[in-house]
């Protein structure tokens, strides 16, 4: 979407509020639109190379209870899926008996809990994490587990971790090359030199 | 570099590219020997080490050509606490690539202390353990110190103490700059009346012997230097021996056998190549340096007529008073950001608590050293402490947890105890068809009682220091892992040891076993710069008889 039409869009979704409240809010409702955009165009693949559409969308869910969106990017903005899709093709390629059985029990203990609902990924946020929090023994939940954390916190370059929001949320830098002071406390005192 | 062909009879095969193996091959080398290093691992980054994997996610999961730990699946190995159990698989491992455990450790190079040579007859024999004296003192090895010191590169500050070793030299280098860790030992220390002094690091804080000095990277435990600030074999020792034209590193090389002729002499070793063809290299003498639980395995697998229970151990010791090493400590946070992603693995130690005391009521001593390295998958994995292992919860702890956390490692004594071993799995094979190695330990009662003294007494600095919580570490009863010692163990009499004072095998006049196998008592666990030590003077003993 150009940046034109976007704010014709918006003028025209909006224009029923008034004028003034739409002056007051234009910040903050621009930078959400350009979040949004950002999103939109972030080069996450359009295609999985291992797991159908559904098993995706399955994974992306899990992986969005384990490290949530709150106040800072989680685990979807992260591409998490993304890259354990990709690691199931190579380094990971052992777990992916592991992965195929499990996404199966996953969908067979959504009908038990939620016989109404759908799949999982159609969930609740509640019920998704009742659902995890009642599976996060078995070995599938965390190979999940691990792998979620393992792709928010690696590289960008292996497919996770966009943005570096993984290493944001920590205060990791990856210059690899430091000089004293490190942190605060042998800032105040150094006491050798 | 030199190549030599098998049928060529070298003056020494040298088994193992490591610690000590680097230091035999170059010392040897330079005196004008014919050298060929067989060594299991590859050939890492050596030559080149500016292309080093700092990328933790390839360092986790590396190719077999990036790889430079053993892998607990190939290197199999299994594990049982005593004689009564069926051992099962273990995670035992080591370093494992031209440079060995250099290439990868954190580059701790505490010397041992004069008393440790003889603390049979100062302490007293400790029932239920084989502590006996080394058949070497501390001033005989002394000069060897210095030596590794100046010629591997360690920084450091020396210390006029009781609790600190005496040096007849300084270190070449200054320490390296403080983390905050370190700064908040230094406050502990002033408040509870304890000695905090720097680590001695085989990293060099400055530029030294045309190497760049350290850049605080933060990545150093498990990964190779970029800038060949770690002081390890692979940039200190192999160069020169190469640069003579007599020494040739013979990397993809697992030997399975030191073979013997019929005068009971070494002739030689048989290795698999890279495409596991068996080939024989010839050589007047061997060396063996392939750490602390290899070299006593390749021993045992190397039965003869002459040698029924594996070369070289008509004792029945090879293999005996294996010292995995134990460690105990602490966890806190605290206020403010410490960083210490930044920097290296260990600045700081307390030295308070080195030597053992009766008064204690158990035999133990050792050193606390402030650390914290952590790189973001390892910190993520491990969680917060006390937390949750996923969801909001989990992330909103791990974000305000990050970057405040600082660790006490202690490193602390293990007693040597003649049922704690290596030998071969009676069924485990590995991918070559040779047994595995099997290791027998559980620690001594006074080493648990040790461990948990060592883990209040991080606590106690851990709070002194300021800190916002503390945890303190499980207390925990070592499997295995690279700091490996005693299997081997040097003595004068050839009835209760494998080596004689000068790393000779008693029964085998033209075998030297040089490494952490050939201690006696293990220490507080940091052993390389004394296995440097004992390298540099073994290979001067070598060469002046050589010559006489």
């Amino acid at each position: 979407m150009s940046d034109r039409s976007r704010r014709t869009f918006l003028k025209n979704s909006v224009s029923a509020l008034g004028a003034g409240w739409l002056a007051s809010n234009w910040p903050g409702i621009v930078a959400a639109q350009e979040h949004a955009q950002q999103m939109a165009a972030r080069d996450f693949p359009t295609q999985f190379a291992f797991f159908t559409p559904e098993q995706g969308a399955d994974v992306a869910a899990m992986a969005a209870q384990i490290i949530p969106t709150d106040d800072t990017p989680g685990a979807r903005e992260a591409g998490c899926v993304y890259f354990i899709d990709s690691g199931l093709t190579t380094f990971l390629r052992d777990n992916q008996p592991l992965y195929t059985q499990g996404l199966k029990d996953l969908e067979a203990k959504t009908q038990e809990l939620f016989p109404a609902a759908g799949k999982f990924s159609d969930l609740s946020s509640a019920q998704q994490i009742q659902l995890l929090t009642a599976i996060e023994k078995t070995p599938f939940f965390t190979a999940v587990r691990n792998h979620t954390i393992i792709g928010m916190f690696a590289s960008p370059k292996h497919g996770g971790n966009q943005d570096e929001v993984g290493w944001k949320l920590i205060g990791f830098e990856d210059t690899l090359n430091f000089k004293a002071p490190f942190g605060y406390y042998d800032a105040v005192t150094n006491p050798r030199r | 570099m030199k190549q030599y062909e098998p049928t060529t009879e070298v003056d020494f095969v040298v088994i193992g590219a490591g610690a000590a193996g680097g230091i035999m091959a170059k010392e040897l080398s330079v005196a004008g020997f014919s050298v060929v290093v067989l060594e299991q691992g590859g050939w890492g980054a050596y030559g080149h080490e500016e292309d080093s994997n700092k990328d933790e996610l390839q360092n986790r999961f590396p190719t077999e050509a990036d790889r430079l730990m053993s892998d607990p699946k190939r290197q199999r190995n299994t594990f049982r606490r005593s004689e009564d159990e069926k051992a099962t698989p273990g995670n035992h491992s080591y370093g494992m690539v031209v440079g060995g455990g250099t290439v990868v450790y954190g580059g701790s190079s505490w010397r041992h202390l004069p008393w440790e040579f003889k603390e049979a007859s100062t302490v007293g024999t400790i029932a239920g353990s084989g502590l006996a004296d080394w058949p070497i003192t501390y001033e005989e090895l002394e000069p060897y110190y210095t030596k590794a010191e100046w010629e591997m590169g360690i920084s450091g500050l020396r210390i006029d103490s009781p609790l600190f070793a005496p040096m007849s030299k300084p270190y070449p280098l200054p320490p390296l700059p403080i983390k905050s860790s370190g700064a908040l030992f230094e406050v502990a220390a002033a408040k509870l009346g304890l000695t905090a002094v720097p680590s001695p690091m085989a990293v060099i804080s400055e530029a030294y012997h045309g190497r760049s000095g350290c850049i605080s990277c933060g990545m150093c435990s498990g990964f190779s230097c970029q800038v060949k600030a770690r002081s390890s074999s692979a940039v200190a020792m192999f160069p020169i021996a190469e640069q003579t034209g007599r020494c040739e590193i013979r990397p993809n090389s697992y030997v399975r056998e030191i073979s013997v002729d019929k005068k009971g002499r070494v002739t030689g070793a048989i290795y698999f190549d890279a495409q596991k063809r068996e080939i024989f290299q010839k050589a007047k003498a061997v060396v063996l340096s392939a750490n602390g639980t290899e070299s006593a395995r390749l021993l045992l697998l190397s039965k003869s007529s002459q040698f029924p229970d594996g070369l070289a151990n008509s004792s029945g010791v090879v293999g005996k008073y294996l010292m995995s090493g134990n460690n105990a400590g602490a966890s806190a946070i605290f206020e403010h950001p410490l960083n210490e992603y930044k920097g290296i693995i260990s600045c700081s130690g307390i030295i308070d608590w080195v030597a053992s005391d009766a008064k204690r009521g158990f035999y133990g001593g050792g050193r606390l050293t402030a650390r914290g390295q952590q790189p973001p998958i390892e910190y993520a994995l491990g969680g917060p402490h006390d937390g949750p292992r996923w969801g909001a919860a989990y992330k909103k702890a791990l974000k305000e947890q990050a970057n405040r956390k600082m660790i006490i490692s202690s490193f602390i004594t293990q007693l040597p105890v003649e049922t704690n071993r290596v030998d071969l799995d009676p069924d485990v094979k590995d991918d070559w068809g040779l047994p595995a190695m099997r290791i027998t330990s559980t620690s001594h009662a006074d080493d648990i009682k040790n461990m948990e003294f060592f883990t209040a007494k991080s606590v106690e600095v851990l709070q002194a220091a300021g800190a916002t919580k503390v945890w303190p570490d499980q207390v925990h009863d070592s499997r295995g892992g690279p700091h490996s010692r005693g299997t081997c163990r040097m003595g004068n009499d050839p009835k209760t040891s494998v080596v004689d004072k000068f790393h000779r095998a008693h029964d085998v006049p033209n075998l030297y076993v040089v490494d952490g196998s050939s201690f006696v008592t293990g220490g507080r666990n940091h052993p390389t710069m004394t296995i440097q030590s004992l390298a540099f003077r073994a290979a001067d003993h070598i060469i002046q008889q050589a010559k006489s």
